[in-house]
Parts: structure tokens; C-alpha cells; sequence
């Protein structure tokens, strides 16, 4: 598996997503330009990465002028052939506004940017990105947002359960699924969600932030070897 | 094009208008062998203030060690210092205020001392990698306070979020002194290549000069003459001195930048900052011993018809000076085009070592470079020093005068509620401090943060001091406890301190007794730097944080804020403040003494405004973290933090509360109780111990000061044998006190 990682101007995490897949996974990951019109050289078992960061200065509405980006057209149409895509933070508000997944990232519910760890649940494992996690174990991940609330309405949210589409929920040290796990107000304690075809991937917490001993933690890392164990197998 | 610059010529009364001295008047006539006119002087006036030329502070300055170590450029040299950090390895690293703007506009203000700071590196060359910041509040009893504090808070987080650096340290006090006027000092620490690095010069006449970044307005005119005077109630009448960030368009200027440096056709390049593109022209010509040629016409503005002065002095946010090889323009020009950034050639280097600024093909300005520049003809002053009266108040204090608690615990329960020892999580939870995926002490707390350098083995360590009642009670000895205490932190991390960058904020320099807490602070600041073999690499003077409120003069505590880096040549090495284990052994290294001086506990449950600086010696502190290093090199210890804020009461708790386990301690029977619990007395750390390493610690430190004081047990605190409750009580008062008071009645 192939990673890509765009680089949007304004984008932040970008090259702590080419550290963590390049240095500490030995993946194959080339940066891609925002001006860029196509995504050559990707396959549909390659993985397109939007990284954190605050896309065209996240003004207007974050996320929302990054969609209409060049490189946003085709990305949207790799993901429509099914290649997967994974947005973390920044990068899943651009999703949800370029529809690749339903829902909006809103304004925390203190209205504060929010920079900490939390515990993340696996909700299912019936995607690439989370194939191999436990779903028993609580995952330590941290946030860094302002507007991360993730709101839909009920008739999506209802849709997201039953088609098994809510990848994480916060939750406690002990993965108790609780109010006071919930960090910014999000419906459901949704932490991310992938679209109904199971390719897209969308999440506040930055798993990159939690990958190599020097910081602590481990516990993102899982993340990106499920993903990359998952393809590897899917392409054999 | 007329060789006399146009326009009327002033007087002394505009002169004094804007800031300057009627001699100064006198001596900037002499140097132009004319009367300038009101763009000329509006030049020399915001390059003589304060701000940009230290004229009331640089005599003393000279007397801090600015060389040496392992620094790379003398201080003031360049935008920032610069240490090597071995492995063909340079930090740059600073400290500056922006004190001024952010107590009449907080957000802006706070989060354009960000921007600056960051600017201040990356001219460099390096890439920021780390964020401090220290800040100062009055009390927070009033709505006013409140809301500075959020819109610093909100300012630092807006900006250092977007622009991609983590906030990984830094500290926020409280006190009375700062109620008219706050303080907020920013720094930032980059790495860059030894022999990658930008200088700020402007050799080679013929060169062109480009401007790039933002367009030039209309705010912060005048900004550097503004922090150079007395805040007044009027002073908000002066908002359009408050600059206006943009941390998306100097995320752009610093990828951008970073790669132009790489294609080598960049000579020199300096950030606008204090006084705009006249500085910037002014100190890079000076430097290189040229002049430039400037057309405004060229520069590209955001609003028409701006006079040439606006032009000249905006301070508009997120621009840079650069002098580019002659025939490579095209070459830098490609690269901003991609960033979509407005890069604009407006002028020459000349030979001729002066500034000549034309507009409508007009010569506006003809000054020339060197004396307007520190070291240049900037005007240097010796002020009056005069020994405050209230040091005769510090003087008569005597601990006999405070009465022992009766009840230990209540005494405690109250001070745990100062906003100045409870954590600050609703402070820094606002800021990203883990981006970069270099911050170690985001899940292994240190005395101080410890940065990884991806590409290396080796962190660096990163402090910012200072506790201004000590200085306010001793500005010689406090100032040398600010520097002793940043080495400690560093020590207790793992890290051998390098190097400091000082931000020193004071009243007003015309003040006598000011200058003499300037004076000595310095001095005393030398004094240690030199001990430690630690240099000053430069940093930046703000005076004048008094305000006259009707009359009354009411001057900030004497505040040498200390930056001080250090480096952990192994980044596995590094050194945490938490209790580990059951069982382990928890002693304090360093003597303890009867001293309740400037301790938060006198002055905060006692309510004692005048009180000794707390005991601190040199010699002591230096071998206590000779002490503390080889125990941590030898691996006996688990754990060390330092005594500070709080006593020894408040170290223990913060090396409980990590892991949420208890200890069972035992006071020094010759020592007032109050004092050993809560005094700060300096040269002290608590550290914890493996019980298989008792013999070989105990022997190391055969012949030194150290006390075993007790273990590490259970969930809660005993104290002399009194149950102190359990450790997650105190851990949650910590946790949620002052998000309580900033969130209450909102």
C-alpha cells in the first residue's frame, strides 16, 4: 500500500504524517500539491491521506475552500473508484464538506480549541482502517481542535449505526463510553466515521501524534498497521 | 528626481511629539547637518525608542557574558541566537514581549507576539519547532482580568495552533502588580543546519531588495514609539498601534521562505517587525555597511495613498526584507508564486550607506543608516539608579513576626487554591502542544519540556523563569534565583543547560528606584549566567509596564523573564518528576532552612506584601545540580522536580498526582514546620529512588546535604503521621481551580 499525503497550503500535519508512514512504518509516501489535478502512479489499494492543519487558513468555514481545491476532484473521484482515502482532523472536516461523508465538524461545545489526550473505542472492525484493532482495548489518542463536534442529523446518525459506519467513540481510561469521556459535545461521542462503502475515513484524533515510544505512546500506531496488514492481505 | 528631500521640516514640539527628546532632536539635526523632515524624524523617532535601540538599558546589557559556550553569534548579532547543539545541528532560539498591545487588545496583541517571534527564527533560516510563553496577570477577581486572560490565551492559541507550533511550555503568575499592566512574553526555538543559516545583512550594492508577504497598511504605526511609553487610561485611544495577524499568511512566508533559502540566491533577509521596513532597510544596510534605494511606490499597500511615513513605519504583520543575489530575483519569485504569497522588488543596496526612500519619483527620506541603529549613533543613557524605599520594609522583616499555623492541613487546603500553584490545563489545553510529534513531556512530565530533534538522538529542553516577588524583594539575588531556577528545571529533565535569551520587563527607566531593580537584575542575572556557563544570546527589554493611574504611578514587579535551553545529548535519558513505584524511597537533596521569604505561602494565606527573598547561594545551587546531573547520568534516581512555588509540599504533590499514588513523608524537626512545608528556600529537589539503590545514592552523596523524608505509598498523603487525604482530591482542586474562577459568572 501506497500512501499519499496532500499538502494543502496551510495544512500543519502534514509532515508528521510522512514521518510516522515513511520513518516509523517503512511505508512508500510521497507528498502531493494542493495545485495538482490528478493522483498518477495511485492504484485503489493506495490510501490518499488529508492530514491535519488549518487547510487555506480554515477561513470561511474549515474545510470548505479546500474542497474545491484541484487536487480535491480527484481525490473525490480516486474514492468513488473505491481507493481509500483517510482524513484525520482538518482533513476529515474536508471530507464531510466535500460530502465524501455525511455530517458536519462543529464548534466544540465550549468553544474552545481543545488540545489533550482521550480514549478512542473501536466501534467496528468491519473496515480496513480498524480490521485488526481490539475493540476491548480503549485506544489513548489525542485531539488538537476547535470545532470537532461532529454533528448529523437523526435520520443520518440512525443510518450511520445500522450500516455499522462509526469507527471510534470516546470513551474513558477504562472504555466506558461515558458524557465525561465526550471532549467536545460530538453526537454519540463519535470520534470518526467512514462512508458507506467502507473506503473513506474521517477522525478528530491525531493517531500520528501517537505512534513511537520517544512520546509515550504507541497506541496510534495500531491504526496504521491495521491498515496497511488489512491491504496487504486484500491485495494478495 | 530632486536630490533634497521634500516636504516641511519640523521642530523640536514634533519631535517631542513623537516620542523623542529635545537633545535627541538636537543630535539627529546634527547628523543630517539639517532639519529633518516629519517622514526623517518619524525614522529616527521609532528607531530611537526604546524598543528598537535600548538606549536606556544597553550599558547594562553589555555587562551580561554574550559570548562564549557554544553560541554561534554574539547576542544582538543576528534576528535570534544561535547555539550549536552538536551534530551539525544550530537552535535559534528567543524571547520577546508584546506586553503593550496585548493589554489594550489581548487577542490581537498576544497573538501577534507569537507571530513575531516565530518570524525572528525562521529569518533565520531555522524551522520553529517548539513554543514558550510566559505570562503575568493581575488578580482575577475583576472581569477585566478575565477577560485579558482569555484573550491572550485565546490570541496565543489562535495563532501558534494555525501556524503549526507546539506550545510546549512556558508559566502564568498572578499578582496584584499586574493588574494595570500584563505581561506577555513569547519565545520560540527552531533547528536549522550549521552553515544554512540567513544573516540579516544587506551586502553587495546592486542587489535587488524584495518585500514579501503580506500587503502594507495602516496598523501599528508607530508601535514600537507606543511600547516605549506609560499605558493611560488613553491608551486605547492608541488601538490602530496594535497589529492585526494573519498565522495562515506566515505559515505560507515560512515554508515559502524556508525553500527560497535553499536555491541560494537569498543574501540576506530580515523580518518586519518593530518599525516596519525602516528597520529592517536600516539594520540589515548597517550591518553590511551600505545604503538602499527604496520606492514606495512599489511596496505593495493594502489601501491608496498612503503617506510615506505610514509606508515606512506600519508594522503590518507576516512581511519580509530580502536581499537577493542581482539576476536570481526570478528564482525567489517562482518559489513565492507558488505559495501564492506577493513578493514585489522595491529597490537596491547602494553603496552609499544611506537610506534614500522615494515615492512619486520623489526623494521622501535621505537619512543615513548607522545612527539610527543600536551600536550605530542610537543614543546611549546611563539613567539615575536609586535604591526603592520599600526595600527597607523587606528589610525589617523577621519570620518571628508570622505565627504557625494551627492547623496544618486547612493551611495547606487553602494554599492549594492559589491560582498561581494550580495547574493551568485550561490555560495550555487551548494550546497545541503536541503537533510536530517532537513534545516527550506530553506523557512524561519534566521540570522542563523536552523536544525530540527528529533526525537525531538528541532533545532539547526548554525552560522559561522567572518569579518576580523574588526579584521585587531582591532584584540582584532574584534575578540570579531566575537563571538558577531555569538551569535546575533543565537539570531535573535530564539536560545540560546551554544558553538564555531574557525578555526584562520593568517600569519606567526615568524612574530611579526602576533603575535600580534593572540595574541589579542584571547584574545578578550576569553574575549567574556566568556560573552556569550559561550566555545571553540576545532577547529584548520592555520598559515603561507601569501605569499612572490618576496620578499614581503603579509599576509592574521587576520581571527578567529567563528563556533558558539546554540539551539532552540522548533523548532516552530524559528525566521525569513523577512518583514511579510503591516503595520507593522519596528524599530532598539540598538543605532546607527557616525561610518563609516571598513564599507563595506567606503572601498568599498570610497576606504579607514585604518579606525576604528567599535564601539562595550560588556555589550551592551550582553543586546541588552537579549533584542532581550525575545521580540522573548514574541512574539512581526515578524522579526529580525541584522546590519551588509551594515548597516542598507543592513538589510532592506534583510528583504524586501524575500516577495518582500517595507517600508518607516525615518534617525536619529543627525546622519551623510552616517553613519546611511551604517555604522556598532555593537548592532543593525532591527526588524518589529505586529501595535497591539506597546504599549506592546514599553513598554518592556521602558528605552532602540530603534528608530521606519519606516513601512512596498507597493512595493518600501522610504528613508527620496526620492523614492528608487522599492524592485525588488535591489532584482535582489542582485540576478544575482555575478553570472555576475563569469560567465563573461569565
Amino acid at each position: 500500500m501506497k500512501f499519499g499525503v496532500v499538502l494543502f497550503p496551510g495544512s500543519n500535519c502534514d509532515d508528521d504524517m510522512m514521518h510516522v508512514l515513511g520513518e516509523v512504518m517503512n511505508a512508500e509516501v510521497v507528498k502531493l500539491w494542493h495545485k495538482d489535478y490528478s493522483l498518477d502512479g495511485f492504484t485503489t489499494n493506495d490510501c490518499i491521506i488529508l492530514p491535519g492543519g488549518f487547510s487555506y487558513g480554515d477561513y470561511l468555514r474549515c474545510g470548505a475552500i479546500a474542497r474545491f481545491s484541484h487536487i480535491m476532484q480527484a481525490v473525490i473521484d480516486f474514492a468513488n473508484s473505491g481507493g481509500y482515502v483517510f482524513g484525520i482532523c482538518n482533513g476529515f472536516q474536508i471530507l464531510c464538506e466535500s460530502k465524501l461523508l455525511p455530517g458536519v465538524l462543529l464548534a466544540n461545545s465550549n468553544q474552545k480549541f481543545i488540545c489533550k489526550n482521550t480514549y478512542l473505542r473501536t466501534v467496528t472492525t468491519k473496515t480496513k482502517l480498524t480490521e485488526h484493532l481490539n475493540p476491548a482495548q480503549p485506544l489513548k489518542i489525542p485531539i488538537a481542535h476547535a470545532e470537532g463536534r461532529y454533528y448529523a442529523d437523526e435520520k443520518t446518525l440512525n443510518k450511520l449505526v445500522k450500516n455499522d459506519q462509526i469507527l471510534f467513540k470516546y470513551c474513558d481510561e477504562k472504555g466506558k463510553i461515558t458524557n465525561a469521556a465526550n471532549p467536545n459535545g460530538t453526537s454519540l461521542n463519535i470520534a470518526g466515521i467512514c462512508n458507506e462503502k467502507r473506503n473513506v475515513f474521517g477522525m478528530m484524533p491525531h493517531p500520528e501524534r501517537a505512534a513511537e515510544e520517544i512520546l509515550g505512546n504507541t497506541d496510534g500506531r495500531l491504526l496504521f498497521e491495521s491498515l496497511m496488514k488489512a491491504a496487504m492481505s486484500a491485495a494478495h | 528626481m530632486s536630490s533634497q528631500p521634500s516636504n516641511q521640516l519640523t521642530t523640536v514640539e514634533t519631535a517631542k511629539s513623537l516620542g523623542l527628546l529635545p537633545a535627541e532632536f538636537k543630535k539627529i539635526c546634527k547628523i543630517l547637518r539639517r532639519t529633518p523632515n516629519f517622514t526623517e524624524l518619524s525614522i529616527f523617532s521609532v528607531m530611537w525608542s526604546e524598543h528598537c535601540s535600548y538606549k536606556n538599558s544597553i550599558v547594562h546589557l553589555k555587562k551580561l557574558p554574550r559570548e562564549g559556550g557554544r553560541l554561534l553569534v554574539g547576542a544582538g548579532e543576528e534576528n535570534a541566537g544561535l547555539v550549536d547543539i552538536g551534530g551539525g545541528l544550530g537552535c535559534a532560539f528567543k524571547i520577546e514581549s508584546h506586553n503593550h498591545p496585548s493589554a489594550i487588545e489581548p487577542f490581537q496583541g498576544a497573538a501577534t507576539g507569537v507571530g513575531g517571534i516565530h518570524r525572528d527564527i525562521f529569518t533565520m533560516g531555522a524551522r520553529p519547532i517548539a513554543a514558550l510563553n510566559s505570562l503575568r496577570f493581575g488578580n482575577l477577581d475583576s472581569d477585566r482580568m478575565k477577560h485579558l486572560v482569555r484573550g491572550v490565551v485565546h490570541g496565543i492559541s489562535s495563532y501558534g495552533n494555525c501556524f503549526g507550533v507546539p506550545t510546549v511550555g512556558g508559566e502564568v503568575y498572578f499578582n496584584d502588580s499586574y493588574n494595570h499592566d500584563i505581561l506577555v512574553n513569547a519565545m520560540s526555538a527552531g533547528i536549522v543546519k550549521i552553515g544554512e543559516t540567513v544573516s540579516a545583512s544587506a551586502d553587495g550594492p546592486g542587489n535587488p531588495v524584495l518585500i514579501v508577504g503580506s500587503a502594507t497598511g495602516k496598523d501599528g504605526i508607530h508601535g514600537a514609539t507606543f511600547a516605549s511609553a506609560e499605558l493611560t487610561e488613553d491608551s486605547a485611544k492608541d488601538l490602530p498601534a496594535v497589529q492585526v495577524g494573519d498565522p495562515f499568511q506566515e505559515k505560507l512566508l515560512l515554508e515559502a521562505t524556508l525553500e527560497a533559502i535553499k536555491t541560494g540566491a537569498i543574501v540576506g533577509m530580515q523580518d518586519m517587525g518593530a518599525a516596519g521596513i525602516t528597520c529592517s532597510t536600516s539594520e540589515m544596510s548597517a550591518k553590511s555597511g551600505t545604503g538602499m534605494k527604496i520606492d514606495l511606490d512599489k511596496v505593495p499597500t493594502r489601501q491608496q495613498g498612503m503617506k510615506p511615513f505610514e509606508i515606512l513605519l506600519s508594522e503590518s504583520q507576516e512581511r519580509m526584507l530580502i536581499v537577493c543575489k542581482k539576476g536570481q530575483e526570478q528564482k525567489l519569485m517562482e518559489i513565492f508564486d507558488k505559495w501564492d504569497l506577493e513578493c514585489a522588488l522595491i529597490g537596491e543596496v547602494t553603496k552609499n550607506q544611506r537610506l534614500q526612500y522615494f515615492q512619486n519619483g520623489e526623494l521622501v527620506a535621505d537619512v543615513p543608516a548607522k545612527p539610527l541603529v543600536l551600536g550605530g549613533g542610537a543614543p546611549v543613557y546611563e539613567r539615575k539608579s536609586r535604591k526603592p524605599k520599600y526595600l527597607t520594609k523587606i528589610e525589617k522583616f523577621n519570620i518571628d513576626s508570622v505565627k504557625l499555623p494551627s492547623n496544618y492541613l486547612s493551611a495547606a487546603k487553602k494554599l492549594w487554591k492559589s491560582p498561581n500553584l494550580v495547574s493551568k490545563r485550561w490555560i495550555y489545553e487551548q494550546y497545541d502542544s503536541m503537533i510536530r510529534t517532537g513534545t516527550q513531556t506530553t506523557n512524561a512530565p519534566s521540570d522542563a519540556a523536552v523536544v525530540r530533534v527528529k533526525g537525531t538522538e538528541k532533545s532539547i529542553v526548554l525552560t522559561t523563569d522567572c518569579n518576580s516577588a523574588y526579584v521585587y524583594a531582591d532584584p540582584y539575588k532574584g534575578a540570579m534565583i531566575a537563571v538558577a531556577e531555569a538551569a535546575r528545571n533543565i537539570v531535573c529533565s535530564g539536560g545540560d543547560p546551554v544558553a538564555i535569551t531574557n525578555c526584562l520587563n520593568f517600569g519606567n527607566p526615568y524612574n530611579p528606584e526602576v533603575f535600580y531593580q534593572f540595574a541589579n537584575a542584571v547584574a545578578g542575572m550576569g553574575e549567574a549566567c556566568r556560573k552556569f556557563n550559561t550566555p545571553v544570546t540576545g532577547g529584548n527589554v520592555s520598559f515603561y509596564n507601569q501605569a499612572n493611574i490618576r496620578g499614581k504611578i503603579v509599576p509592574v514587579f521587576p520581571t527578567p523573564t529567563i528563556g533558558m535551553l539546554g540539551v539532552l545529548d540522548d533523548s532516552q535519558k530524559q528525566m521525569t518528576l513523577d512518583f514511579k513505584k510503591e516503595g520507593d524511597l522519596i528524599y530532598l537533596i539540598g538543605k532546607s532552612k527557616n525561610d518563609l521569604g516571598s513564599s507563595e505561602y506567606i503572601r498568599f494565606n498570610k497576606k504579607v506584601k514585604f518579606s525576604s527573598c528567599p535564601h539562595f547561594d550560588l556555589n550551592e545551587e551550582f553543586e546541588l545540580q552537579q549533584t542532581i546531573s550525575s545521580l540522573i547520568k548514574k541512574g539512581l534516581i526515578s524522579s526529580a522536580h525541584d522546590v519551588s512555588e509551594g515548597g516542598i509540599f507543592a513538589a510532592l504533590l506534583e510528583s504524586a498526582m501524575v500516577r495518582n499514588i500517595g507517600f508518607a513523608v516525615v518534617c525536619e524537626a529543627s525546622i519551623r514546620k510552616d517553613a519546611f512545608l511551604f517555604g522556598e528556600s532555593q537548592s532543593r529537589v525532591v527526588v524518589s529512588i529505586a529501595p535497591d539503590h539506597k546504599s549506592a545514592f546514599e553513598k554518592f552523596l556521602h558528605g552532602k546535604d540530603f534528608t530521606l523524608l519519606g516513601k512512596v505509598q498507597g493512595k493518600r498523603i501522610s504528613i508527620d503521621e496526620e492523614d492528608f487525604g487522599d492524592v485525588s482530591g488535591w489532584k482535582k482542586t489542582y485540576d478544575t481551580e482555575l478553570g472555576n474562577i475563569m469560567e465563573a459568572d461569565k
